[in-house]
């Protein structure tokens, strides 16, 4: 207590009279016996404080001394809440038969008005969602993961229909990695007859990813859109190098024209996300595009993808229209950090557990920051994720008895 | 108008409000070049107030006392433990990282409870001295830093004071870790307190019913207090103002953490409640968050490693939803690495930048006999081999292309990382000058390149380089140059 304060103290008759009685705050405490029940304790200075204010407390306007309350004082809460002008544009994934494609069921993502599981302002519209990844060759997989598709990675129908049969997954990627020229240089006929036998095998709604060369992507997926015609897949991606190779034009109009879906991808960076939007506006709807801000793996820069996303949602909310469409993250990812598969000793086995555990951390930090569609991989960490999306979607559950004696619960014997 | 109301967010606050409440005689006394440079490193927190002595001095108390209020965090600064031993909680000042940089990492504490034995009497019983002993040994290092864990919880599982007590000053004798306290009857918090009485350990909890007496030893001790109020955002902000008009300051709040279905409420509350503070100028609720993963151990049947992975799930997000403590269980370095990781990652600044400067590094002192290698640009991917090169000593080249901030597999798959674009980064490089070999090692991730980018170095004028191809991981370079290097070719030569 200051000098001041103490001086202040002794003007009020109230604090003047407690001091005498050696019953203000800090002394009463060291006074008296912690046996005595609290609030024998706290009803003797309140008592004393109505009786001296009725006597010889003046009215000074300062601030009052503290009498420790005797009972809980009331301060209800009341959630701040924000207006959002802006709302997620809602991106419906996959046709049906009636709808011009041949999808046993379509997915609509996206639809968010407020911030991810905000749910104290608005319950989401529409539960994100999990694409798992195929490819149409053997590539260098983990380990966790080559043991769970080693049978089936010759034979990408078979891939697939293993994926949505066995792991319940309600979308597919087919990653046309084959078609790379640095790789094996397939024809995009050729890849778009991978497209047609999977669309064959399986009737989740297709994502169909390229290689990553612009120009060559560009030609595969113009001629993927037309043998998929009505189906509306998801190219992935359309990008600024596209744009730049000027091949973007010609692969947006087809993706336009044969109404598929088309992923823009850009690296961390939101103005180009804008920029390429605006282009890609030019020639396909509005509510066909999603947006991929760049995916990295916790450990390898996860932090910047959170936060991107987290800024990209709520400019978007805020009103941004060029940010107002749902998200994907390339979750797989996750295993290019070493943490996620690497051999670190004994003390961090079993790495079984560590790799899934990777892609599912990875997915959940990307969840909370409003991430719509996960490409991902490792089945345990698909079934995880799920399951946690499926928690997040409503309120209401807790059970306060359960968790309001933890600090004496005991350990089962496992 | 409240205090709070009137203090400006962290963005709103400009480096002239504070510079108008300084001394202005540029004295350099703090070690900037003057009064308006010190203002602008306060408003981005690098600097603190107390650097600059003159403001200390009788005259500037008034201003000194603005200032602290203008810059004083939404979310109080509490300290657990004392001195070297102490940890920060709290002290935040934003609610989204884009805002601004998170304070002081989330604490990550780990339990031990007064029912079980100092040292394991049969294989895999958990101990007390071991469980200390495994959280104070804990290290891993990431891309040059040790990541560590914090505390040690001790749980009142018998509800005796007498064995709370043995077992919290048996913890004290082996570890000098900040402390949490946790029983709910007052009396035996006390009988821990009285063990533990100059270590500030904070006190866990105070709830609906026993309130008053948890006030009572969190003033009696000094020692922060936790509210603990499960699924009731009312009952937690009544117990904050009760708790404050009674004195105690350094309050930690806890709206319950609840495993399974439970946990879009915690979600939810976590963020209520911090948003309030943060956005809703809610002093009451202005205090750091504790959460409970271990929730997830009680009252089910899963096996072991279930629960583990539940209660790593939790951690993560909580992590990411605002807790500045952690109550953990489990030990398991595959639950603890992810989220020592993530609680590094998401402290960092947001402000740095994602790429590092392209250009020649070398690391020991290299010759013209040296390895020659390249990578990319994106902060992670040359840190990470920087801290491999670091570990395996030696003396390298080591060549930082320009991929816009593009790790190596992303970098060539979007061809951010190309023949051309490697060709370039040699010859830029100027490696060529200062080494007699002609050999680059390029990342095993960008083997595809290892042809054609020979081709390229032959068109920028570096004919005769060859491309050796490097491990798919940096880790894998000390074995790649035993085996590789000297290159045979230049042996044979």
């Amino acid at each position: 207590m200051g000098e001041e304060e103490k001086e202040k103290k002794a003007d009020t008759g109230l604090a003047g009279l407690l001091e005498v009685l050696g019953l203000d705050g800090e002394k009463e405490v060291e006074l008296e016996d912690v046996e005595l029940s609290a609030n024998e304790l706290i009803l003797l200075p309140s008592f004393l404080a109505s009786a001296a204010l009725k006597t010889v407390a003046p009215p000074v306007p300062r601030a009052p001394p503290k009498v420790k309350p005797s009972t809980i004082l009331e301060a209800s809460f009341t959630p701040f809440l924000q207006e959002y002008p802006g709302q997620i544009r809602e991106v419906k994934l996959g046709a049906t038969k009636s709808e011009g494609g041949s999808r046993g069921k379509t997915i609509t993502i996206g639809g968010a008005t407020t911030p991810a599981f905000y749910l104290f302002e608005n319950t989401p519209r529409h539960p994100p969602v999990i694409a798992v990844d195929t490819f149409d060759m053997k590539v260098p997989l983990p380990k966790a993961i080559r043991t769970q598709v080693e049978e089936v990675w010759e034979d990408t129908a078979a891939w697939a229909k293993m994926a949505v049969e066995k792991w319940e997954v309600d979308m597919l990627t087919v990653h046309l990695l084959s078609t790379d020229p640095l790789i094996e240089d397939k024809p995009p006929a050729e890849a778009a007859k991978t497209v047609e036998e999977v669309l064959q095998a399986v009737d989740v709604p297709l994502i169909i990813g390229g290689c990553g060369d612009p120009k060559k992507d560009a030609e595969v997926f113009t001629k993927v859109a037309e043998v998929a015609e009505g189906e509306k897949v998801l190219l992935s991606s359309l990008t600024l190098d596209m744009d730049e190779a000027g091949v973007l034009e010609g692969v947006a109009k087809a993706a336009g024209k044969h109404g598929q879906l088309v992923l823009g991808f850009t690296a961390l960076d939101l103005n180009r996300a804008k920029e390429l939007n605006r282009k890609l506006y030019e020639y396909v709807p509005e509510g066909n595009i999603i947006m991929d801000l760049t995916t990295a793996a916790l450990g390898y820069g996860l932090e910047y993808s959170f936060t991107i996303h987290e800024r990209a949602r709520m400019s978007a909310l805020m009103g941004d229209k060029e940010l107002q469409h749902p998200v994907l993250a390339g979750t797989t990812n996750a295993w290019a950090a070493r943490e996620a598969w690497m051999k670190l000793g004994p003390d961090w086995e079993p790495r079984s557990l560590r790799g899934p555990l990777w892609e599912t951390l990875t997915a959940l930090t990307l969840l909370l920051a409003g991430v719509d569609l996960f490409m991902m991989m490792h089945p345990d960490a698909i079934r995880n994720t799920k399951k946690t999306i499926h928690r997040l979607m409503t309120r209401g559950n807790a059970k306060p008895d359960k968790i309001a004696n933890w600090v004496m619960q005991g350990y089962r014997r496992i | 108008m409240t205090e709070r109301e009137i203090k400006k967010t962290v963005k709103k606050l400009s480096p002239i409000d504070v510079y108008m409440l300084l001394p202005r005689t540029n004295c350099k006394e703090c070690g900037e070049v003057n009064c308006m440079s010190f203002a602008a490193k306060l408003v981005n927190r690098e600097v603190s107030l107390e650097e600059c002595p003159p403001i200390l001095k009788k005259e500037h108390e008034n201003a000194y006392r603005k200032l602290q209020e203008i810059l004083s965090p939404v979310i109080k600064e509490i300290t657990i433990g004392t001195e070297e031993h102490a940890v920060k909680i709290g002290g935040k000042l934003v609610l989204y990282r884009h805002e601004f940089t998170y304070h002081n990492p989330v604490a990550l504490a780990f339990d031990v409870t007064d029912e079980m034995p100092l040292h394991p009497r049969f294989s895999e019983e958990e101990a007390i001295v071991d469980r200390v002993k495994k959280v104070e040994n804990f290290v891993y290092n990431y891309i040059g830093r040790d990541l560590k864990l914090d505390m040690i919880a001790v749980r009142s599982t018998s509800n005796d004071p007498a064995t709370f007590k043995s077992a919290v000053e048996n913890v004290a004798k082996v570890t000098s870790l900040p402390l949490i306290l946790c029983a709910l009857d007052p009396n035996v918090m006390e009988a821990g307190l009285i063990a533990v009485q100059d270590r500030r350990p904070l006190i866990y909890a105070a709830t609906k019913d026993n309130w008053s007496n948890m006030a009572e030893l969190a003033l009696m001790y000094d020692c922060p207090l936790t509210i603990f109020a499960p699924n009731d955002l009312d009952l937690l902000r009544s117990l904050s103002k009760t708790m404050i008009e009674y004195g105690v300051e350094d309050l930690v709040l806890d709206p319950g953490t609840f495993p399974d279905e439970g946990l879009s409420d915690t979600v939810n509350n976590f963020t209520m409640v911090r948003r309030n503070a943060c956005k809703g100028g809610d002093d009451l609720l202005g205090f750091p968050l504790i959460g409970a993963p271990i929730t997830v151990w009680f009252g089910k049947e899963d096996s072991k490693e279930m629960l583990a992975w539940e209660e790593a799930f939790l951690a993560s997000i909580l992590t990411s939803r605002y807790a500045d403590v952690l109550i953990m269980h489990s030990l398991d370095g595959w639950v603890q690495l992810p989220t020592t990781i993530w609680k590094f990652n998401i402290y960092t600044d947001p402000r740095k930048p994602v790429a590092v400067e392209p250009e020649l590094k070398t690391f020991g002192k290299p010759d013209e006999m040296s390895p020659v290698m390249l990578t990319t640009n994106y902060a992670l991917t040359y840190f990470t081999v920087e801290s491999d090169l670091k570990k395996f000593g030696g003396n390298y080249y080591l060549i930082v292309a320009d991929t816009e901030g593009i790790s190596v597999e992303s970098a060539v798959a979007g061809r951010y990382l190309t023949a051309e674009s490697i060709a370039e980064a040699v010859k830029k490089s100027g490696i060529a000058e200062k080494t007699k070999h002609k050999y680059l090692i390029i990342p095993g991730m960008a083997a595809r390149l290892s042809g054609e980018t020979e081709d390229e170095l032959k068109s920028v004028g570096l004919p005769g380089w060859r491309v050796i191809v490097g491990s798919r991981d940096s880790s894998g370079i000390a074995k790649l140059l035993d085996e590789k290097w000297p290159p045979k070719e230049e042996e044979e030569e």
